[in-house]
């Protein structure tokens, strides 16, 4: 079990209040992301449910019972550092081994739990090597195996993949999402990548000044984006905002479109413009097109074999039904 | 970039080194050879460098007339005793202002430091009057005691300054594990900073040995050390540079022998922590 609250939890630093009061409530089973740009407070709300951080006011409830003053050890929560915070002077065996040794299981069966947790892992052959002698993604898979082993209620990661390289990044990523789904335990992952939160979680929680944003699913988030900011946080690239009398028409402050909701056309499109960078993948490009008396750039995702070029004039066709509209304090309009 | 080095700017280094290194280390050279001169040897005008007669005479006369056996147990149990009794309590001092540091941490710090600048003799008359209270004169238990409270800030500082290189988040860790203080700060921080530890230990025992104010006024025949050992030599009645010397030598050959084999540690102990 892994119900987690927070109730009007407050968290300030001296006089800065870094967390205003804050209610947020994540199911049992859930895989939660905290996301939002660093100093967002996301990292210290997490610190906060760990328990390494006091909170200054409110309440946090695991499972039902009153955690907030509860030492972080005896939370039973388990916990995977950016840093991987492996301990430097013990195996991997003893690493995973330590949260066992502090809680007391009996040696055969933490023997039990390393094998399965290295097997599940592929640490099988590094048991016995210090981590120093390990790469980025084996440490990081350790940090994992220590959690695993003490069953805890949830998981908390902070930022566990923003110290590996872009390809194992995305194969721990999906690592993480299959422990998900196998271990059916709550998971709580602080991240400031918009794509790890869409591709990872049940639930997304955008944080800004820490205070959030929206609560959604990913999907819920990229369909109905509550304010302009959420708006502009998830999705990649981002949405394009435009203002002025394309907005007022349709009764907005400001409008927001895709990349992916416009479609490029050589004519024929309400709005023109000048092709400026295109940035090929192979199977997308992006054209970023200056001249359109709309916003500075629009930024347009076309298949990957349209071929217009720098300067080129084209015109894009929006698809109405994708537009969100925005008031002036930047909600969004219903 | 690394500051151009010619090789002449090096010979000049090198032996400005030498020269300060080799004055450093004279009295003590000298205190040797004098060891293994006779009582006349040792006052001729002018003095003879290495061409002499070489004697072990003086250590014999030495060996006869005290026991160095006791004093070296006194100064072994008082040094090694205050230093480790310094550990234990500086280890959770520097462990909270590494990683628990309030406002005041610095200040603390810095107070600490500078109840070193206090000259000694000034609190004398105070401990000397404790001492006889509490019937600590003269006794191992009370010199240790004292040793250990005038090389604590020293302590705690070393340690302080090599905890702080431990990252924090490793100790978060051993928290979020089950590990409670007593379990974080035994299997966790200590393992972890053994080379730190280990640095301040060599260092303090060095400097405990050493130790002759308090060694000298608080001990009479019981609990003293290899200090009152040399001072029992330097008699007022007579001149002896000879046993005097060989006395010496007997009382730091030890820990001389301690320094030579740990020079690495001493090195990273003495520049605080540093050099990496």
């Amino acid at each position: 079990m892994g119900q987690i609250t927070l109730k009007q939890v407050t968290k300030s630093f001296g006089d800065v209040q870094v967390i205003p009061p804050l209610d947020l409530s994540i199911e049992d089973g859930e895989f939660a992301v905290f996301v939002g740009p660093s100093g967002c407070g996301k990292s210290t709300l997490l610190r906060l449910i760990a328990g390494l951080e006091d909170v200054s006011s409110g309440s946090i409830e695991i499972d039902g019972a009153a955690a907030t003053d509860i030492p972080p050890a005896k939370r039973g929560l388990a916990m995977v550092f950016q840093s991987y915070a492996l301990y430097p002077h013990m195996s991997v065996r003893k690493n995973i081994a330590f949260p066992m040794k502090m809680a007391g299981v009996p040696e055969d069966e933490q023997t039990r739990r390393i094998e399965a947790a290295a097997s599940a892992l592929n640490l099988t052959d590094y048991l016995d090597r210090r981590p120093g002698q390990l790469s980025g993604g084996q440490r990081q898979r350790v940090a994992i195996g220590r959690a695993i082993v003490r069953e805890p209620a949830a998981f908390l990661f902070d930022e566990p993949l923003s110290n590996l390289d872009a390809a194992l990044r995305v194969g721990m990523r999906l690592e993480i999402s299959e422990l998900h789904k196998r271990l059916d335990t709550t998971m709580i992952y602080v991240t400031h990548d918009q794509v790890e939160a869409m591709t990872m979680a049940d639930k997304i929680v955008v944080l800004r000044a820490g205070v959030i944003e929206q609560v959604g699913s990913p999907l819920e988030l990229y369909r109905a984006p509550r304010n302009l900011f959420v708006a502009g946080f998830i999705g990649s690239p981002k949405m394009n905002f435009i203002e002025g009398s394309e907005a007022t028409s349709r009764q907005a402050h400001t409008i927001g479109i895709r990349p992916e909701h416009i479609e490029v056309t050589s004519e024929g499109g309400p709005w023109t413009g000048r092709v400026g960078v295109a940035e090929h993948l192979g199977s997308d490009t992006f054209f970023h097109i200056h001249d359109t008396g709309l916003a500075e750039t629009l930024t347009v995702r076309a298949p990957g074999e349209v071929s217009f070029r720098h300067g080129d004039k084209i015109s894009l066709s929006p698809r109405e039904d994708q537009i969100h509209r925005f008031d002036a304090e930047g909600l969004r309009i219903a | 970039m690394a500051r151009a080095v010619t090789t002449r700017r090096k010979t000049i280094n090198s032996l400005a080194a030498w020269t300060v290194g080799l004055l450093i280390f004279f009295p003590i050279l000298w205190t040797i050879l004098t060891s293994f001169k006779t009582e006349a040897t040792a006052i001729a005008d002018p003095p003879v460098f290495l061409f002499f007669d070489w004697t072990l005479e003086n250590y014999s006369v030495v060996q006869e007339r005290s026991d160095y056996m006791r004093f070296l147990w006194n100064s072994i149990i008082i040094a090694g005793g205050s230093t480790l009794l310094g550990i234990l309590i500086a280890v959770p001092a520097a462990w909270s202002m590494a990683f628990v540091p309030s406002r005041r941490t610095k200040d603390i710090l810095l107070w600490m430091l500078s109840t070193k600048m206090l000259p000694a003799v000034g609190v004398l008359y105070p401990i000397y009057l404790l001492f006889i209270q509490l019937g600590l004169l003269d006794t191992r238990i009370g010199l240790t005691i004292v040793l250990m409270l005038i090389n604590l800030p020293i302590i705690v500082w070393m340690l302080y300054t090599y905890f702080r290189e431990i990252p924090g988040e490793i100790l978060e860790a051993a928290r979020m594990d089950g590990a409670g203080l007593r379990e974080e700060i035994l299997f966790v921080l200590t393992p972890m900073a053994i080379p730190g530890i280990a640095s301040t230990v060599l260092l303090n025992i060095i400097l405990a040995w050493n130790e002759a104010f308090w060694t000298l006024n608080l001990t009479a025949a019981k609990a003293a050390p290899l200090t009152a050992f040399i001072a029992s030599y330097s008699s007022p009645e007579g001149l002896f540079y000879a046993k005097l010397s060989a006395a010496s030598t007997m009382a730091i050959a030890p820990i001389l022998i301690l320094g030579w084999f740990s020079q690495k540690q001493l090195v990273r102990g003495l520049t605080f922590g540093a050099v990496k």
